[in-house]
């Protein structure tokens, strides 16, 4: 897995794994995650800004991964949800815990880990996860 | 001048626990003796992707959330952790990114035992106080490990403390001060998974002779008297250690309750004391006084006295409370724990 192994990628994924940074047109108030820096509706005329997301949202729907890829088996078995950070945006992460707790519609909210161990001597690389929210 | 201390606190600690009965169990030891002797029910676990970077950023939160602060106003932050994650690359960079600290920033990471984190606090004051810095960032967090079997394994655990000292703060920080000396009671060599320690020595010569000699120093240098205080908070590698040095020192069993968290979540090392400290600040009142004094091996004490102003009241629910964290749990199995804490070796 290269990209996870990458030195400058995870340097510069830092502001949205770490902070949900993305970005937003100012002057159409798109905002867009991952960061885009160029607005898809304003194209060149549009006029685009860091913009951080409140670390909260909601499930739209997720899948529970049992059989994990090269790398993430300890955490199995995990839920990755599709979670809507307000209209329209939309990021996909880990949800921390039980995965059976996990439903659609279900409040989440940030929480930092370690999302990734490179072996004995790699990078150790860390991001938001999520965590349901009491119902 | 104004006062100078703590404008936001937090704490973190994970959700997992596993019962001093169940680790008992595993070894085949009287459960009852050891928790009685310990003074300590259950300790908590880290989840398989937490460690101090992601403590320290989560107490972080919960502090920057209480000081209702720009995070770019932070002019220093140092960890203090006795299991940074990584042998050579600082978790404070991490920590910093993570929390939206700026560039313009002063930043280690501390080790010293258990004490690493209120030492940061120390550097923070100083530093505040002489006009460099408006804030300062001190955390004290730790993943702890115990080798399976040993008498450690019982109260290992994981927590994190965090505090942010400037003017205008919601507790002030009247008086500082430390005892240190070359005693060896517990250690670890570089590339061990483990710690070492004296046994029996680590309590008399190490632990008593620290915390009760800080303590005294700073009550005889501030005239202060136990009474003067409505809460003390000492390191706690265990329930014991500070019961009893609380007593030698002349503090009641009231006074050290609310922050003797260790019964309920273990000794979270360089958390150990700054989590009390949080447990304490959750529900203090206006114009009581704190006593604190940590204790790390190798080995050294620092003393603080703190007066809680009524600016706390609006900020104490702004944030996770102690009690939630350690009310908040999920208790586990030894086989759990192991895999989790990678003691199974494949």
């Amino acid at each position: 897995m290269p990209q996870m192994s990458s030195v400058p990628i995870a340097w510069r994924l830092q502001q949205p794994r770490y902070r949900l940074i993305g970005t937003i047109c100012t002057k159409c108030n798109t905002s867009y995650f991952p960061p885009r820096s160029l607005c898809q509706t304003c194209r060149d005329k549009g006029k685009i800004e860091k913009h951080k997301f409140p670390g909260t949202g909601k499930i739209l729907t997720y899948t529970v991964i049992r059989i994990a890829p090269e790398g993430f088996a300890e955490f199995a078995p995990y839920a990755i949800a599709i979670i809507e950070l307000e209209p329209g945006v939309t990021v996909a992460g880990q949800v921390v815990g039980d995965p059976e707790q996990v439903k659609t519609g279900r409040k989440v909210k940030t929480t930092f880990r370690r999302m990734y161990t490179d072996g004995k001597d790699g990078l150790l690389q860390y991001g938001m996860k999520w965590e349901l929210l009491d119902q | 001048m104004s006062s100078i201390g703590i404008v936001g606190y937090g704490a973190y600690v994970p959700r997992f626990r596993i019962s001093v009965e169940e680790i008992a169990r595993v070894w085949n030891q009287d459960a009852q003796t050891i928790s009685n002797g310990l003074m300590v029910k259950e300790k908590s676990v880290p989840d398989k992707d937490e460690d101090t970077i992601t403590l320290s950023v989560e107490a972080g939160r919960n502090a920057l959330a209480r000081a209702g602060i720009d995070p770019t106003e932070i002019g220093a932050l140092y960890i203090g952790s006795e299991s940074h994650p990584y042998a050579v690359k600082p978790s404070g960079t991490v920590v910093a990114e993570a929390l939206g600290l700026p560039n313009r920033l002063m930043l280690a990471d501390f080790e010293f035992a258990c004490k690493a984190g209120t030492a940061a606090m120390q550097v923070c004051y100083g530093f505040v106080k002489g006009g460099v810095i408006d804030y300062g960032m001190a955390i004290g967090a730790d993943t702890a490990q115990g080798r399976p079997g040993d008498a450690l394994e019982y109260t290992a655990a994981a927590g994190a403390g965090a505090f942010i000292i400037g003017k205008d703060p919601v507790v002030t920080l009247d008086h500082t001060a430390s005892f240190t000396s070359d005693t060896t009671d517990f250690w670890r060599r570089e590339g061990q998974d483990y710690p070492r320690h004296g046994s029996r020595f680590t309590g008399e010569p190490a632990y008593f002779r620290h915390v009760v000699s800080s303590s005294e120093q700073l009550l005889n240098e501030t005239g202060y008297k136990p009474a003067d205080f409505a809460y003390v908070v000492l390191h706690m590698p265990n329930g014991k250690f500070p019961t009893v040095a609380s007593k030698k020192l002349g503090f009641t069993p009231d006074q050290l309750k609310t922050g003797l968290t260790v019964t309920r979540m273990g000794n979270c090392y360089s958390g150990s004391s700054p989590v009390g400290l949080t447990a304490v600040l959750d529900i203090a009142q206006p114009g009581e006084k704190i006593f604190m004094t940590s204790y790390g091996s190798g080995a050294g004490s620092d003393s603080f006295i703190f007066t809680v102003t009524d600016k706390i009241l609006a900020v104490r629910d702004k944030a996770k409370k102690t009690e939630q964290y350690l009310a908040d749990k999920k208790n586990i199995d030894y086989a759990t724990y192991a895999r989790l804490r990678g003691k199974l070796k494949v």
